[in-house]
Parts: C-alpha cells; structure tokens; sequence
C-alpha cells in the first residue's frame, strides 16, 4: 500500500477523468438545510466520482464497523444513478480522501450519509441526464438513466463515462432531489461485500497491514486509568532480543521490537518492575454515585408529575460494563518527512487526526487517519487510544512504521466503559391508565470522545499530560444517560429529571445505545410493573397508552410473530414483552421472548425471541436483521451476565474469566425479525435499537417466570437466586 | 529453525520453539486467518486444526508443532473458490464484524470431520470455548448446520 496515496492520485490512477476533492466546502448558505451530511459537505464531488472505466466512486466519511454500512450505502447509490451494484465503489473515512462525517456511532450513519449519497447520487444522475440532452439537442424529460448510461427513446446511449467529463459535479448540492423510485437493489439483502475476505484469511482489518520494514510495539499499561508511575526498571527490557526502543515519556512507557512477541516478552518484563499509585471508587458504586454532586435539568414537564400517595415507585441499577471487542485494539503509525499517517479502527477519523495532531503539536493538515476496520467496536473503545499510541510511537521510530496492538488485559481494564447508572420510575394510575409519571436518571457523561488530545488515554500518561475536558451532558433530543429518558406513552402528567453527574469514578463513554440501554431497560420494566398493577396484558398495556402509528404497528407485529396471544404457559418459562422508538426518533423496535428460569441454580435459558423493527425505507432487510438480531444477543450478555469489578488496587475483571460474556450455551433458541420496510420514508438506522427492548423483554419474562421482579443488572445466577428466596 | 508444514506447505521458520504458533502463523507466514483475541486461550478466535483437531494457536508453542499438519481457514478455500464452510458462512451471512469466525470456522472445520452428522445441539457444544460479541450465534449455527449438509452430513 503506498503511503502518500491521496485521493487525487487515486483517481488519476484509476484512469479518471474529473474530480479531485472539494477541500473546503463551505457551510450553506442561508437556503434550505440539505439533506444528511449534505449539510456539512455540500460538494457533489466529495461524494461520487465517475472514473474512466465507467466505475463510480463513492466517498463516505463513514466507517464499516460490521454493521454492513459498506454494502447498504453502495445500494442507495446504485439505484439513485442508475447503475449496476457491481459498478459501485467505496471509499471510507480517510481524512485524505473522504467528507469529514464525525463519528460512525449513534445508529446514524444511514441517516447522515446514507442521506447524503442518495440526494448526491439523484443530483448527479441529473446532471449527467441533462449533458446527455445538452449533447442531443433533445429535453431531458425524455431521457433515462439506465445501466450507468444516459438512454434516448430512439435507443441512443451516452456511457456515464462518456458524459462525466463535461459534467459539473464539482458543484454544490441543492436542498431538492429528484430520486429515483425504482428499486432495483435497495430493499433486497444484497449479500454484503465485506463477508468473503472476512471468511477466506483476505486482509481485512487493521490487524492485517502488514508494511515494508514494520516494527511491533507494546505499550506497559497501568492497572487502570489514571494510574501513575512510580517506579519502574527497563533495562532488562532494553536488553532482550529484538528490542529496538523503550520510548519512555512520564508514565507511559512502550516498547519496540523487530518481532511482535519479542515486544510482548520485554513489555511483560518490563511490566514486572513497574510500581503505580492510582485510586479507584469504593465496590459498592452505587452509593459512592448517588453521593456525588450532579446537575439536574428537568427535561420533560407535562404539568408536573401528579403522584398522588399511591404512587408506585421502582429503583434500576445498572452496573459499569465494556465495549469487550473481541480483537483488542490496534492502528499502525508511520511518520515520514514530517508527515504522519496513521491507520485505526476508530470511528471518527477526523476528530482522532485533531487529537493526534494536537498531542504531538503537529498542524492538523499533517496529519492522515485512515480508517481500517478492526473488531466490533459497539462505541468508544480503545480504537483511539491506541492510534494516539500509534502516533506516539511512530513519533519515536520516524521513517518506520510501527504497529502497536494491545493485549487482553490492557483491553479490558483500560478501555472507557459504558457508565453505571441508577434510575428511579413512579406513576400513579388511573382507572387502569397512567395518571401521572416522575422519572430520574442518574448518570455520568455517555461521551468522553477525542476531539482534543485530554480524550486520548495515553495523552494522561505522558511527562506533560493533557487534562481531559470537563465531562458534559449530550443534548436532548437525542441525549446521553438521558437518551430514551422520556416516555413516548401518551401520560397527561409527567415530569423526567436528567442528574447529571460530572465526576466519573471511572473512566466512561460510549457504549452501543448509551443510556438507551438502561432507560429502555427501566421504563419498560417498569411498563410491565404498572400493567400488572392495572391487571392488563402487557402488551394491551402499552397500545393503551401509545398513539404513535408506526410505534402501533411495530409491537402489534412483534405480538403477531411470537404468537402472543396465544401463548400457553407452562411452569418454570415465562414470557416478556417491551418496546422502544430508539432516541424517540430513530428506529421503532419491539421484543417478545420466551424464558425458562431454573429455581435450584439462577440459571436462565432464552427460548424463542420474535422481534419487530421498523427502521424506515430498510435498504438492505437481511442486514437490519442482523443487527437485530446481535442487538438482541449483545443485549442479553450484558444483562444476563456483565459487570465490571474492581478492589483496592485495580481492575479486577482483566479478561474472559473474570468478565464473562454471553457463550453459545445461553444464546436463545431461535430469533425471529420482522422487518418492516417504508420505501421513500427517511432512513432511520438500526445498530442500537434493540439493546434497551431485549433487556426489558428479558426482565419481564423473568418476572413472568418467577414473579419476581428483578430491577438490578446484571441478572446472574447469584441475584436470580438470591431473588427468588425473598419473601419465601 | 523449526519447519512447520502448514495448509500443506512445509515452512522454516527462525523463531524460538516457545513462540506461540499465532505469531508466526500472522507473523512469518502472513496468514490473515487465525487472529489474536486474548493469549489465554479463553476466546477462541486463534483457533486452527492440528492433525484434525481444533486447538488454539495463541497458547501453542511451535516447538509442539513441529511435523504436525496445521491447517487454517486460508486452507478451507479462496475468495474465488470457498470450501463449503466457507460457503456456508457467505449464504448465511454470518458475520458481523467477522473477527471470531475464522476461528468458530476451523472448530466447526474439525467437528464435522470427526462427526459428520452432527446436529445443532453438538455445534452448540462444540463451540463453547468460542465468543463473539457481535452476537451473530444464530447465524453460526444456521451456516455450520448448512455446511454440514454442504459436507454431505448433517440431517
């Protein structure tokens, strides 16, 4: 792979005939906003690129995470110009190369560029239609796009290759499309277009890149985040073979080696000798939390709560649990005429380039983040804490690259974690309807992202360290801890209060839904404690109170497909239902599934789950099933199962044994998912609308099972057990 | 110098016989296939064939391996002609991220030789010693349950 591969020389070497990259597009004009990342990146040739061999260029600022962004956004691009799926390529997040789109996180990524590439696409299907009616003198009403070719009636044809050169791309989108309606791919499960290297040993992760002179790096990371050193001896370490470097700079220490595992064993070595001195919260966390100050912000009035003295009142916990990719992190860094390069699995490109780029007291511009992919990632993870290691690195070794890849450990106990939280829920009803509700969230931040060098890891560490920035609340409507806070039931009164706490006894961010998770988790646990109040079916229940038609239509087909209402019990299994429109503007996604809790052990067994998602105009269907169904299974883990822990002097729970996840000895019997498509509706993304329903539905189930109600994740045998001898 | 014979290709290799087989695997031999997860052997995504058994590569030193036949996912098939469990995992779509298949892949390679007639119950047994946090089991069990009608078992 060549290095100094700028996309311009991408295309002149692919044979193309126009474009180079609009380097500054400007913010819109007073107009209309534009449609998705349009906004930010309204070049239509920071987009799509007709090469000379006929082949379209795509270019996302978004990144393949496994979620199959790559194959979905290549279908909308097919269809909207016209041309076959074969024909389509993509490019993805390179600071170089690509539109700066943020982050691929938050289930956005079909929304923001997804939206992009089709009003781009349909824009530039026009104007390559319009040249062909230029050229024949004839209106461009009469003329179809076909098979990447402009058609006439009389049967002409303009090959798109044959028109781009004279065709404008390189001009600004406008707020109005003309999309095309056939779908040709969109809305077929096109077989996704990562899968066959994944299968076959092909190079396709970050882990892969192998480059000419590449040396291997460790780093000897600190038990946990914040840790200082306070004593330590390399000198065996220098002495070992193979070792090029030990790179020492305050508490952070790494070392380089000609060989990988010659690293591994001089950072062990190395490893042994260091002292660190470093604070971690008490065990009991939950406490230790609500004790510490936050700010409240009242985020949903409706005339106050109105809970009268029969209030029912309900308390959730939810532990602090990891991203637990199963490939620890890893990028590779090469510094090279002042230039460094570095390729990562992060999920923003741009903001890891500014990160690095300030770290190092380089000028952004110097700058390149290549995005590779690594393992899933479901948030902020280590990604780019080992790019900023790989920068760190490079840095050391100039004119080398040099990849660095962490260890297990490393992974589990440095990564930031999804936040611990606590929620409490009380309604009063009515009637057999909710009268009143109050909801309160207790919750660090949900995003330490970089932007700056304070959010890098290894920035912490270093002689001169730079300080992360003041932890912030995300803003509703979307949210943070308070994502999904507010309940899409029709209540007359309700009131939904965000505590925001900034100390983090731990270092968090991102993980996969955010507070979605637990609030979902808690609401519609909750929903099932108020219906049995109400002596209501669960799902009645919840149409009672919903007037949101698609919200309607999901858990009716959910219901449908698991065969709710004519279910038969038997003793030991039970059944739970829950429901979620994930952000209260992405996804609608509903879940019912089966349980069976065995009384002697806590174990529990999932049986049948059915789901029901509507995602908008679904473009690739087996795709938005997959992510279900992960989304389920992910789910499961962390509620059945997950949960960091810690003692006095570090992280505890360092790998699989002592942070066990979901094996296949627990994973559901079956998982049924009704897609529902909306052709032309706006996409709404899939990845994280399933996490907070399929913690509820499990919840529920288990308290259909054993009447109990268990309002404290992780539900591990210990606590299901302990549960179940309560009031006995 | 250890040779190695691997996907039926005989290799030498200059390492310490106490490397893990992995590293050279990735390293040496530049085999994307076997990946590294954890180094304890707790994951299984390092999983490879030894004389038709599945074992994980990242806690076997080469030196036990020595005129032994290794065989990774790269020796099931190509890109351009997949081996049946290759192709089982394509039709079933059965990946996410796609970090842990190989390694799911090679243990269900060795299950279905020595089994073949082997059921959902024996693949859900089989890969145990095996995570994927995508949560794409389902669709594990559906493509080795293919693969093994592909392979002339299964029912």
């Amino acid at each position: 792979m060549s290095v100094a591969f700028s996309r311009r020389r991408f295309l002149a070497g692919g044979g193309a005939i126009v474009l180079g990259f609009s380097l500054n597009p400007r913010v819109s004009a007073q107009g209309a906003r534009l449609p998705g990342s349009l906004e930010r990146n309204p070049m239509l040739d920071s987009w799509i690129g007709v090469g000379g061999d006929g082949t379209i260029t795509i270019f996302t600022g978004k990144a393949e995470l496994g979620q199959g962004i790559r194959t979905a956004l290549m279908q909308v691009a097919a269809d909207q110009l016209a041309v076959p799926f074969e024909r389509i390529a993509l490019v993805t997040a390179d600071t170089a190369r690509t539109p700066d789109e943020g982050y691929t996180a938050g289930s956005n990524s079909m929304k923001d560029s997804g939206t992009a590439i089709l009003n781009a696409a349909a824009q530039a299907r026009e104007l390559l239609v319009a040249e062909a009616a230029k050229r024949w003198n004839v209106a461009a009403t009469s003329l179809t796009a076909r098979d990447g070719a402009v058609v006439a009636p009389d049967g002409r044809r303009l090959e798109f290759r044959e028109i781009a050169p004279s065709v404008p791309l390189r001009s600004r989108a406008s707020a109005e499309s003309k999309r095309a309606t056939a779908r040709n791919v969109v809305g077929k499960s096109i077989p996704r277009v990562d899968i066959p290297a994944k299968v076959t040993g092909g190079a396709a992760y970050v882990h892969d890149l192998r480059l000419p002179g590449m040396v291997h790096a460790r780093v000897v990371r600190p038990p946990q985040h914040g840790a200082k050193l306070t004593a330590i001896d390399t000198s065996a370490g220098e002495r070992m073979p193979g070792v090029l470097r030990v790179v020492r700079d305050g508490s952070y220490v790494a070392v380089i080696a000609t060989q990988e595992f010659q690293a591994v064993r001089a950072a062990r070595a190395i490893s042994d000798t260091a002292k660190w001195e470093g604070r971690l919260p008490p065990v009991d966390v939950y406490p230790h939390l609500l004790g510490l100050a936050s700010q409240d912000t009242v985020i949903h009035d409706r005339d106050g709560a109105n809970l009268g003295a029969a209030a029912i009142d309900a308390v959730y916990r939810r532990p602090y649990q990891m991203h637990g990719s199963i490939g620890p992190s890893c990028a590779v860094g090469l510094l090279e005429g002042g230039k460094l390069t570095v390729w990562s699995h992060t999920q923003g490109v741009y903001p890891l380039r500014g990160a690095i780029a300030e770290m190092l007291g380089m000028e952004k511009e110097s700058v390149r983040v290549i995005h590779m992919e690594g393992a899933g990632c479901y948030g902020h993870n280590g990604a780019d804490d080992a790019g900023a290691d790989a920068g760190l690195l490079a840095r050391a070794m100039p004119g080398r690259p040099v990849r660095v890849q962490w260890m297990r450990e490393e992974e589990h106990s440095w990564e930031p974690y999804g936040p611990a939280m606590v929620t409490r829920a009380r309604a009063a009803l009515d009637n057999g309807r909710i009268a009143g509700w109050e909801f309160d969230v207790w919750s660090n931040t949900h995003s330490t992202r970089p932007g700056k060098a304070g959010e890098l890891g290894p920035a912490s560490l270093l002689a001169k360290p730079f300080p992360p920035s003041a932890p912030r609340p995300l803003p509703q409507p979307e949210g943070g801890g308070d994502r999904n806070a507010i309940p899409l039931y029709s209540i007359p009164r309700a009131k939904v209060t965000h505590r925001f706490i900034p100390e983090m006894p731990l270092r968090v961010s991102a993980l996969r839904a955010l507070g979605a998770y637990m609030n979902v988790f808690s609401i519609e646990s909750f929903m099932d404690e108020l219906a049995a109040a109400a002596r209501a079916d669960p799902v009645e229940f919840r149409l009672r109170h919903l007037e949101d038609a698609r919200g309607t239509e999901v858990i009716r087909a959910a219901a449908r497909r698991f065969g709710w209402s004519e279910y038969a019990r038997t003793p030991g299994k039970g059944r739970g239902f829950a429901f979620a429109r994930y952000k209260n503007l992405a996804a609608y996604c509903a879940i019912a599934m089966e349980v069976e809790v065995m009384r002697e052990s806590g174990e529990i067994r999932v049986g049948r789950v059915a789901a029901a998602v509507d995602s908008g105009e679904a473009v690739n269907p087996d795709g938005i099933r997959n992510q279900i169904e992960g989304g389920v299974v992910q789910s499961l883990s962390w509620t059945m199962l997950e949960e960091v822990t810690w003692d006095a002097r570090r992280i505890t729970s360092r790998d699989w044994g002592r942070y066990p996840i979901l094996r296949f000895a627990h994973v559901p019997a079956s998982i049924d998912v009704d897609v529902i498509d909306r052709p032309g509706q706006p996409f709404l993304g899939t990845g994280e609308a399933a996490q907070g329903p399929a913690a509820a539905a499990f919840a529920n189930a288990v308290a259909d099972a054993t009447g109990k109600r268990i309002r404290q994740i992780p539900f591990d045998p210990p606590r299901v057990r302990a549960a179940l001898l309560e009031n006995r | 110098m250890i040779e190695l014979d691997v996907n039926g290709r005989r290799h030498r290799v200059e390492a310490p016989g106490d490397t893990p087989l992995l590293y050279v695997l990735r390293n040496d031999l530049q085999l994307n296939g076997a990946k590294f997860g954890c180094g304890l052997g707790q994951c299984g995504a390092c999983t490879v064939m030894v004389d038709g058994q599945a074992i994980f590569s990242c806690i076997t030193p080469i030196g036990a391996i020595e005129g032994r036949r290794v065989r990774t996912v790269e020796g099931l098939g190509t890109v351009e002609k997949p081996g049946p469990m290759q192709r089982a995992f394509i039709e079933e779509q059965a990946a996410q991220c796609g970090y842990c298949i190989p390694g799911m892949m090679m243990r269900a390679q060795a299950l279905l030789e020595a089994k073949p007639g082997a059921g959902d119950a024996d693949v859900r047994k089989a890969l145990a010693p095996h995570l994927c946090r995508c949560g794409t089991h389902m669709r594990i069990l559906k493509a080795v349950g293919r693969a093994a009608k592909m392979m002339g078992g299964g029912k």
